[in-house]
């Protein structure tokens, strides 16, 4: 009968999937593995982040559950500090300047490994531990088109100072009043745009607008795979206004501590695999080729030989 | 977080206070510019499809329930899949981002009432009153023009008044996609956790809102024939 050959297939799969738990851990299921809850902000880039780690955990056995495009980080922080998520894939400097917004802890730094021993500390009292760090970065990159760039004579940030009383920058509706953005282009730059439109966090609305010469500059992420696709010129951040923001996973300490250390070594792996011409690459396969975050993350795992 | 409604009540009357939020190309007076001038399009485009069917509909009596089911859809169709549909069709048309994704929502969102209430206004004028004019003399086109719509005009404005009002308070979407209008406000205060902001953004688009419906009420006191007016 049909039903016992779907019967004896539950059976099979359960045996596989007690098989493959029991091989990941290497302890032999000697600790509890806890409930995971992975999330992320509302972008594709953190969305196949976070199915990077939700899939090696669940490979290793984890029960995990996703809860991602919660939203900017200004809900997504609060929701890992008061655990309806433990864990997700931050940015080091943007993660430090978000959470110590006076720098009274520590001041994010160019310097990665600096910036992830302040994030760290002001992280303590949150009781949040960062992980290692991805060689890999997404930070705000400042972008015009093509004819801009040529007509304007632009190549770098600072190339912008005769002309950007003249232009409008768009980005993220918070630009105007983060360091990283509106507000470091004018002091660190001295830069002082005509206006500020609101559009988006990196998304097609920015990515339309530049197109559609609704801004002239725009705020992209140095990942976007439209910057290739449109042609756009990313202008060269010669005054350092952006710091270390290179991937990490961000967990609650408690999980880590109701963990053998599994956890740890797995989203480690990833990181130190993690470059940037990866998440490039994976960027523009779900952005562009359309393809799914969870199938372009499964593929970099077994190509990394980190899930079999 | 935590802000007390106190200290939120201050905040917000202090961001009310404040000169320089009542300047320029992001102060109030100019968001609630483009909030009254996306709206009322919205809602003449609305007129301009609605109207002359439910008309036409109401004067012949007959087709109003596959009329007001049809329309209702628009009421179905929640705004903000049509704005982000809305989005994609202005991006490929070159219509650019913000004023005319918005219109594409708000529009099905006016057609209904506009619909609904201008049809049931011409059915249920009294048929004694339309049958006399008919006896009379008078051209249909006569009749619906000098007897229907008259006699109909406080239903079908007090439908518009419906239309006006939807539109008015759903407008703020527009901000989604790059809009400028009161929603800005309350997209920039929540992406920037400034709450005075936000309140602020909510209340003038409430008070605009209330504002609508009191002019529409107004307007339809005064349009209705003597003597109707003590029906209502």
């Amino acid at each position: 009968m049909k039903r016992g050959t779907i019967f004896a297939a539950f059976v099979a799969l359960a045996v596989v999937a007690t098989a493959c738990g029991g091989a990941g851990t290497g302890g032999g299921g000697t600790a509890a593995k806890p409930d995971v809850i992975v999330g992320s902000t509302n972008f594709y880039e953190q969305v196949t982040l976070g199915e990077l780690y939700s899939q090696i955990l669940e490979a290793n056995g984890y029960k995990v559950t996703r809860k991602f495009n919660l939203g900017s980080r200004e809900i997504v922080e609060p929701a890992l500090e008061s655990g309806q998520i433990d864990l997700d894939a931050e940015y080091l400097a943007t993660l430090l300047a978000f959470v110590d917004k006076d720098g009274k802890v520590a001041k994010p730094t160019t310097d990665p490994k600096e910036t992830q021993t302040g994030l760290q500390k002001a992280l303590d009292p949150k009781s949040l531990t960062v992980l290692d760090y991805a060689a890999a970065t997404d930070q705000n990159g400042f972008v015009v088109t093509q004819a801009t760039a040529t007509s304007k004579n632009l190549k770098k940030i600072s190339d912008l100072s005769p002309v950007a009383k003249d232009m409008i920058l768009g980005g993220p509706p918070e630009c105007p009043q983060r360091p990283f953005c509106q507000l470091g282009l004018k002091n660190v730059y001295g830069l002082t745009f005509k206006d500020f439109k609101a559009l988006d966090a990196g998304g097609p609305l920015t990515v339309a607008a530049l197109d559609g010469k609704q801004i002239d500059v725009g705020l992209l992420f140095t990942s976007d795979p439209s910057i290739v696709a449109k042609s756009f010129v990313l202008l060269d951040d010669d005054k350092h206004l952006q710091l270390a923001d290179n991937i990490a996973p961000v967990v609650r300490s408690a999980l880590l501590q109701k963990d053998d250390g599994t956890i740890k070594r797995l989203l480690n792996s990833i990181s130190a695999k993690l470059s940037q011409s990866e998440l490039n690459d994976m960027n523009k396969q779900v952005a562009v080729d359309k393809k799914d975050n969870k199938d372009v993350a499964a593929a970099w795992l077994k190509k990394q030989g980190l899930i079999k | 977080m935590g802000a007390r409604p106190l200290t939120l009540f201050g905040d917000v009357a202090r961001w009310f206070a404040d000169p320089a939020n009542w300047q320029g190309s992001h102060g109030i007076p100019t968001r609630i510019l483009e909030h009254l001038e996306l709206s009322g399009l919205a809602v003449a485009v609305a007129i301009v499809l609605a109207m002359p069917i439910a008309l036409y509909l109401g004067h012949g009596r007959r087709g109003g329930f596959i009329a007001i089911n049809v329309a209702n859809i628009g009421r179905a169709l929640p705004s903000l899949a049509l704005l982000a549909f809305g989005l994609i069709v202005a991006i490929a048309l070159g219509l650019g981002l913000g004023f005319w994704p918005t219109m594409f929502a708000l529009v099905p969102l006016a057609i209904p009432p506009i619909v609904t209430n201008t049809f049931v206004a011409i059915t249920e004028v009294d048929r004694d009153v339309v049958d006399a004019a008919r006896g009379m003399g008078l051209a249909e086109r006569q009749i619906l023009a000098r007897i229907e719509i008259p006699l109909g005009l406080p239903l079908i404005l007090a439908g518009i008044r419906t239309a006006a009002v939807n539109v008015v308070a759903t407008a703020t979407l527009g901000a989604l996609v790059a809009g400028g209008a009161l929603g800005r406000f309350i997209v920039d205060g929540f992406a920037l956790r400034e709450y005075d902001q936000l309140v602020g953004g909510a209340i003038l688009v409430a008070l605009l809102a209330v504002a609508t419906e009191v002019s529409f009420s107004a307007l339809e006191r005064r349009t209705a024939v003597p003597g109707m007016a003590a029906i209502r």
